[in-house]
């Protein structure tokens, strides 16, 4: 199957790989998986007081769209308020990384993985 | 066609292979299109069919996983084909660190003795989940039973991962 350049832009440089202390209060960390395809996500935000996304670190083990999805909502949802990331939907993330059908539950995952780490910041409150 | 009908079999995980290999040899000779020569092209590609069919349900019931991702489908849980996500924190974050151990496997001293302590802890897990998903299906919990199928693609999808790496390693 044939990647498209940005799949495989994000997938030889991803972007804010890594991993936040989650004992840290401001850090938020979503994990999700797709037992379709055995993919886990691990996507961590820091938000500030006022609920904005400081930053983001993502660690995935899955396949190079997965990387890719997860790589490109790092970028996204830094800046953003929760109320806009959370807003952020599996369809924009395909259609900006060209994915095909049988790679939009990479981009599904990754939409689950922000409101995961969204859901995890509002418990701790 | 039921696949466990097909074979005369109890719907039941606890299987016993040979019994199904005997049923399935029995069933694709009375099917197999080449005793059907004589037969007209109707008939014979109906023989195709049937034939095609008996073998999807042989390979589909003889493997643990496709056997119980066939049970709950039976209850409406197409597991393999939907696009479900889960979020168990704890079970996540152990695949995660299996997936990590995985990685670091390269650099252990002695490499084949970390690969068998880590099939012998995906193997633990494997029988963990398999126990689960018996007793929830036996209960007709289907739902809870669906949920320790999607957790069991998980646990063979990294032991898939790991003999690709051992024999890469290993140069098999």
């Amino acid at each position: 199957m044939a990647y498209s350049e940005k799949v495989i832009d994000h997938y030889e440089n991803p972007r804010n790989v890594g991993s936040f202390d989650k004992n840290d209060p401001t850090i938020a960390t979503g994990m999700v998986g797709a037992p379709a395809c055995g993919d886990v996500m691990k996507l961590q935000l820091k938000i500030s007081e006022g609920g904005i996304i400081e930053d983001a670190k993502f660690k995935t083990y899955g396949c190079g769209s997965a990387i890719a999805s997860s790589s490109l909502v790092t970028e996204w949802v830094k800046g953003k308020s929760i109320e806009e990331a959370q807003k952020l939907s599996n369809t924009e993330i395909a259609e900006e990384l060209a994915l095909p059908p049988v790679k939009i539950h990479c981009s599904i995952l990754a939409e689950d993985a922000i409101k995961a780490a969204i859901e995890d910041y509002k418990s701790r409150k | 066609m039921r696949f466990f009908d097909l074979f005369e079999l109890p719907v039941s995980f606890q299987l016993d292979n040979e019994l199904l290999l005997e049923r399935y040899r029995e069933i694709q000779k009375k099917v197999h299109p080449d005793h059907h020569a004589s037969a007209s092209d109707n008939e014979k590609l109906l023989s195709v069919q049937k034939a095609s069919e008996v073998n999807d349900a042989y390979e589909t019931l003889k493997k643990p996983l496709t056997r119980a991702e066939y049970m709950v489908a039976e209850h409406g849980f197409d597991v393999r084909h939907e696009q479900h996500t889960i979020r168990d924190g704890m079970f996540l974050m152990q695949q995660m660190e299996l997936r990590e151990e995985l990685e670091e496997i390269e650099s252990a001293t002695d490499v084949e003795a970390a690969f068998d302590r880590f099939y012998s802890d995906v193997k633990q897990l494997i029988n963990e989940y398999t126990a689960k998903f018996e007793s929830e299906f036996n209960q007709s919990s289907f739902e809870s039973a669906a949920d320790a199928v999607r957790k069991l693609r998980f646990i063979y999808k990294l032991k898939e991962e790991a003999q690709l790496l051992e024999d890469k390693l290993l140069d098999f």
